[in-house]
């Protein structure tokens, strides 16, 4: 170590020329990357007060030029009347029911989430500090079910709920809720995301209550829930978001026909189909966006109000694959 | 000495709603799949023909289960599964989902990560950018990558000039279709695996690097000794996760089409992937749920397979 590095000035010189383009180069790369990630909601939320001249024009906008069209919103939500050559009035875009798809995900999204908090509580307090016969079997054996591919439930759940329900594409506004909420009330790795919290209460605190006489009921309400309150927020939160984002079930419970019994994410599939192929003065990709934006933009907020709580439930397992 | 008793009843009591559920919505359905899968012609709706045959006095030659009917009992519909033209193709489609994008997506997401962590400036915008994706709704902004493609109207053939060039409405070719698709599906992506290794990053000792700086060691010798091996359980584990979401890619592929199919208008199973094979059981007629159980089983065996040689693997370079 003879080189005295640090005082030789050529040596500085490039020591600091290299460090400046490793900069460039890495702050090029997160801002190029940040564009791609942005671009999309940016588009959204900007083409969805476009006018649909401005979409179907030849030039290139990316912020709208001249007035925001924020009628588009409406249009949405009332539709899209025309007159045919016979001065018939029909839809040119069917409307699409957004509040009865906010009502509706609202209330199943409470439902479920109540139901499972209820459901997975329970279950991690057994799993966590009852002893029974068989507790690590059963554990094990419900932790398994998490391997097994989605669709396999989506089969048989349909098969059991329209053999001894009459819930399927029902026409009954709560047959169709009992539809939507019912599979989805108890959750295997809410289970295990709650007992994994519940475990870290020391043993102390519950033989203390057990001295004073306190039932285990009694300790599960007045001391493990309330230990355990960020863990049941963050289990809050994703089960809500994951109804507002629930697809698949949806869209094969629900009856499309029923505009007014879809949740958002189904709705929106149905309400735009085929919608890009509209063209010219037809054209309605501003109202796809417009729709897009209604349904990403509640969820944005929730995201930017509990990032905290949503990034915990990240380190166990994503909502997304 | 306070012992704690064996509680058996209140176990139960407890245990009994999450069991009860999970018994008809979780271990019910594993179970029948398995049963429908190995039922030859197993059709789910029963429909007048049953009225029709005991009327003319037809032989009933079948046999009845969960409300559905089937001929016999064997292999039959995964034969039928492996003849069937769309499941060669959803099998393609799904191997080039998983093994082109799944690797971009982790590579991109442990440059970014690995850039944003070695910066201080402006880094907390950089970050909320970066999570943004994490809960958004795959159909909505499904529906927004269709419109930056649109073939008239979208960003990109407008900004390049390419207005004309289908993407993903009629008229698209797979290439073109898969790239959008891939684009969307790295985008979709990047958020949950760079939260993931961002705090992986954060965890890892700063003496290694202090190390490394007093040995005056190139950057790129440090990533690949110092941050990817002490990264690799993370590595791991998205990897595994990734390629568990990407064989069920499903929603994905209806957002970007808009169509409510697998590909536009005129070529709607264009990009059709195993879960979407699975689903179009609903839509033929009768429904058979024969050939979408063994689907479901095929794909299931296919993620077990991978996962399994991924641990395996990982045994020779993952370091805890």
């Amino acid at each position: 170590m003879e080189r005295e590095l640090y005082l030789n000035p050529q040596e500085l010189r490039k020591f600091k020329i290299k460090y400046v383009i490793s900069r460039v180069f890495v702050y090029g790369f997160i801002t190029l990357m940040a564009i791609f990630i942005i671009v999309p909601f940016l588009w959204m939320i900007l083409s969805s007060v476009k006018s649909t001249n401005e979409i179907i024009s030849r030039q290139v906008t990316f912020f709208p030029r001249g007035k925001w069209q924020w009628e588009n919103y409406s249009k949405l939500i009332k539709g899209i009347l025309s007159t045919d050559q016979f001065g018939n009035e029909y839809y040119s875009f069917d409307p699409i029911p957004f509040q009865w798809m906010f009502f509706n995900t609202i209330v199943v999204g409470f439902f479920t989430t109540l139901g499972t908090i209820i459901t997975t509580i329970l279950a991690a307090f057994a799993f966590s500090r009852l002893d029974f016969k068989g507790r690590e079997t059963i554990f094990a054996i419900m932790l398994a079910t998490m391997m097994i591919p989605g669709e396999v439930f989506v089969i048989t759940n349909y098969m059991t709920l329209s053999k001894y329900t009459g819930w399927i594409k029902s026409s009954n506004h709560l047959a169709n809720y009992a539809a939507l909420i019912f599979p989805f009330v108890t959750s295997v790795f809410y289970t295990f995301f709650l007992r994994q919290t519940f475990r870290q209460i020391p043993n102390e605190l519950y033989l203390a209550a057990k001295v004073d006489g306190t039932s285990d009921f009694k300790y599960l309400l007045k001391v493990m829930i309330p230990l355990a309150q960020a863990t049941i927020t963050t289990i809050i939160i994703l089960s809500m978001i994951g109804t507002w984002n629930a697809y698949v079930w949806p869209s094969f419970v629900t009856n499309a026909t029923n505009k007014h019994h879809l949740l958002v994410s189904n709705g929106l599939m149905v309400g735009l189909r085929g919608a890009s192929e509209t063209t010219g003065p037809n054209s309605v990709l501003n109202l796809q966006l417009a729709a897009s934006t209604m349904v990403t933009v509640p969820l944005l907020i929730i995201f930017f109000s509990f990032k905290k709580y949503i990034l915990r439930g990240v380190s166990r397992s994503g909502i997304k694959g | 000495m306070l012992e704690f008793k064996r509680d058996g009843s209140k176990a139960a009591i407890c245990l009994a709603p999450a069991m009860l559920l999970m018994s008809v919505f979780t271990f019910w359905p594993i179970i029948n799949s398995f049963i429908m899968a190995f039922l030859n012609n197993y059709y789910f709706a029963i429909n007048n023909a049953d009225f029709y045959n005991e009327m003319m006095s037809v032989p009933k030659s079948y046999g009845y289960f969960m409300g559905g009917r089937f001929t016999g009992i064997g292999i039959e519909n995964f034969l039928a599964l492996f003849r069937d033209k769309d499941f060669l193709i959803a099998l393609k489609n799904t191997a080039f989902i998983v093994f082109v994008s799944v690797p971009i997506t982790v590579i991109i997401a442990l440059l970014i990560s690995v850039a944003l962590n070695s910066i201080k400036k402006v880094r907390g915008v950089f970050q909320t950018v970066f999570f943004l994706p994490y809960v958004t709704n795959t159909i909505a902004l499904g529906l927004v990558f269709n419109s930056l493609f649109h073939v008239d109207y979208g960003l990109i053939n407008k900004l390049f000039n390419m207005v004309g060039t289908s993407w993903i409405n009629s008229g698209a070719t797979w290439g073109r279709a898969m790239f959008v698709l891939m684009m969307y599906s790295v985008w979709d992506g990047l958020a949950f695996k760079i939260i993931v290794f961002l705090s992986g990053l954060q965890s890892i000792d700063k003496q290694y690097y202090q190390a490394a700086q007093i040995d005056a060691t190139p950057r790129w010798r440090v990533f690949w000794r110092i941050t990817v091996p002490l990264l690799s359980p993370m590595i791991l584990y998205i990897t595994i996760t990734s390629f568990m979401g990407a064989f069920k890619v499903y929603s994905s592929v209806i957002g970007i089409f808009g169509t409510g199919r697998y590909g536009p208008i005129g070529n709607d199973k264009l990009l059709i992937t195993i879960v979407g094979y699975v689903y179009e059981q609903f839509n033929i007629s009768g429904m058979p749920f024969g050939v979408g159980s063994a689907g479901s089983m095929v794909l299931f065996l296919i993620i077990l397979l991978i996962t399994a040689v991924q641990m395996r693997v990982s045994k020779k370079w993952v370091h805890y």
